[in-house]
């Protein structure tokens, strides 16, 4: 008997459509779609890909708890054993979708599932206690090498076989220990790290720690009506043309551009170098992204004493984390160095 | 980057449609916002009512920039 698969997979692999099509509504086809092919070739004779659920990224991720609701009514009359979701690679909302579908249909139907994500995918972090999430490369670049990894720990998980390591099987640690026997003890492989650690030798630790990168809350804004404003977008707002090629997605640089003459952001001066959503509305009316009006209405009206001269942007669409972070180190240090008191930060 | 804004020490609101990505990501002030590609806007409206609901947005910002929070918080209506 060939084991029961469904797949997850968002509008663009379904060849419905980008950006324009990101608010497709659940709908589920009979047999392969898409990279549904390369799963069935990998799954082999053992298990059969009986159906493929596809929904756009952004109806998704706007309509997080009715999409999953609309998801579990159309995969259950398929009986699945396993549910396999993407891969999403270093795609945000498809990485939400696909490691929320898992988590839902596992529970719900208690039957195992894999995804595949890129490790900065925020998808990870949020699913990879509910799901098995095979680590993959940042674009559909990867499709090739994460496929066969995650039909192999699909077939393993429907036949019940023991799992090696998450370094061996290929996907993220979820975050579960298991006792295991060894023939030394701990004091005798610590000490023996330890002395490796000390010559600058490679070592591998048995209990990573944690890293919670958290920023503690700022103290409040004590005075508004003295304060200055300042405005900081991963919108990809920017004057028209884009002067200084911000790129659409896995962004390496931010902008820095003067509001300081504009009492409201239009289409003749401004439009969005984001390539992650449809741009249409930010590029009619750049205001939807970056409130500069009402923030320039409210400054005249003496809400608070300035909105700042200047506003960052870029694009947080695939943007590798590091980059991020050295985007928002750099900006702190310039609004502090001009006596900014707090930021508003918008995101799409 | 909202994270490494607040570490210099301000506080930022972080006005953004996908809230759990926002507090996976680690922000303290959330903000929901309304879709996508309108965070702060609905094309859907007239131009009027898409700016009240674009001061809303911002009144509640400054709001939450002016909330002593101790984690991170999510300012719902």
């Amino acid at each position: 008997m060939s084991f029961r698969v469904v797949h997850y997979i968002n509008q663009f692999f379904a060849g419905i459509g980008g950006e324009e099509k990101a608010d497709h509504k659940p709908e589920i086809r009979e047999g392969v779609v898409g990279p549904g092919q390369a799963l069935q070739a990998s799954l082999g004779d053992d298990a059969t890909v009986v159906a493929t659920v596809i929904c756009g990224d952004g109806y998704f991720a706007e309509n997080i708890d009715k999409a999953l609701e609309e998801i579990l009514a159309l995969v259950t009359p398929y009986k699945p054993d396993l549910l396999v979701a993407g891969p999403a690679f270093n795609a945000g909302r498809y990485g939400t979708a696909s490691g929320g579908v898992c988590a839902m249909v596992g529970e719900k139907l208690g039957i195992p599932t894999v995804t595949g994500m890129h490790p900065e995918n925020p998808g990870v972090d949020m699913y990879r206690k509910n799901t098995y999430i095979v680590e993959t490369a940042d674009s559909a670049r990867g499709l090739r090498k994460a496929v066969p990894v995650m039909a192999e720990l699909g077939l393993k998980l429907l036949k019940k076989e023991a799992l090696g390591t998450p370094a061996e099987e290929g996907y993220l640690e979820k975050g579960v220990r298991h006792n295991v026997f060894l023939s030394r003890i701990g004091a005798e492989r610590a000490a023996e790290m330890l002395a490796k650690k000390l010559r600058g030798e490679e070592f591998v630790t048995e209990y990573p720690m944690p890293s919670f990168d958290r920023v503690a809350p700022a103290a409040p804004l004590k005075d508004l009506k003295n304060a200055t404003i300042a405005l900081v977008t991963s919108g990809g707002i920017c004057p028209k043309h884009n002067p200084d090629h911000i790129e659409a997605s896995s962004a390496s640089k931010y902008g820095a551009y003067s509001i300081e003459d504009f009492d409201k952001l239009s289409c003749e001066d401004s439009e969005t170098a984001h390539g992650g959503y449809d741009p249409t509305y930010a590029n009619d009316d750049p205001n939807r992204v970056l409130p500069v009006d009402v923030l320039r209405d409210m400054e005249k009206q003496g809400v608070f004493k300035k909105l700042y001269g200047t506003y960052f942007t870029t694009v947080g669409n695939g943007t590798p984390v590091a980059n991020a972070k050295r985007f928002g180190a750099e900006i702190a240090k310039k609004l502090k160095a001009d006596g900014v008191d707090a930021v508003i930060l918008t995101s799409t | 980057m909202v994270k490494e804004i607040e570490r210099e020490g301000f506080p930022v609101v972080h006005v953004c449609t996908i809230v759990p990505i926002s507090l996976t990501v680690g922000a303290n002030r959330i903000i929901p916002a309304v879709a996508i590609p309108y965070p702060l806007g609905d094309p859907a409206k007239t131009p009027a009512e898409e700016y009240e609901i674009r001061k809303h947005l911002v009144e509640k910002s400054l709001k939450a920039l002016q909330t002593e929070v101790s984690e991170q918080t999510v300012f719902n209506d």
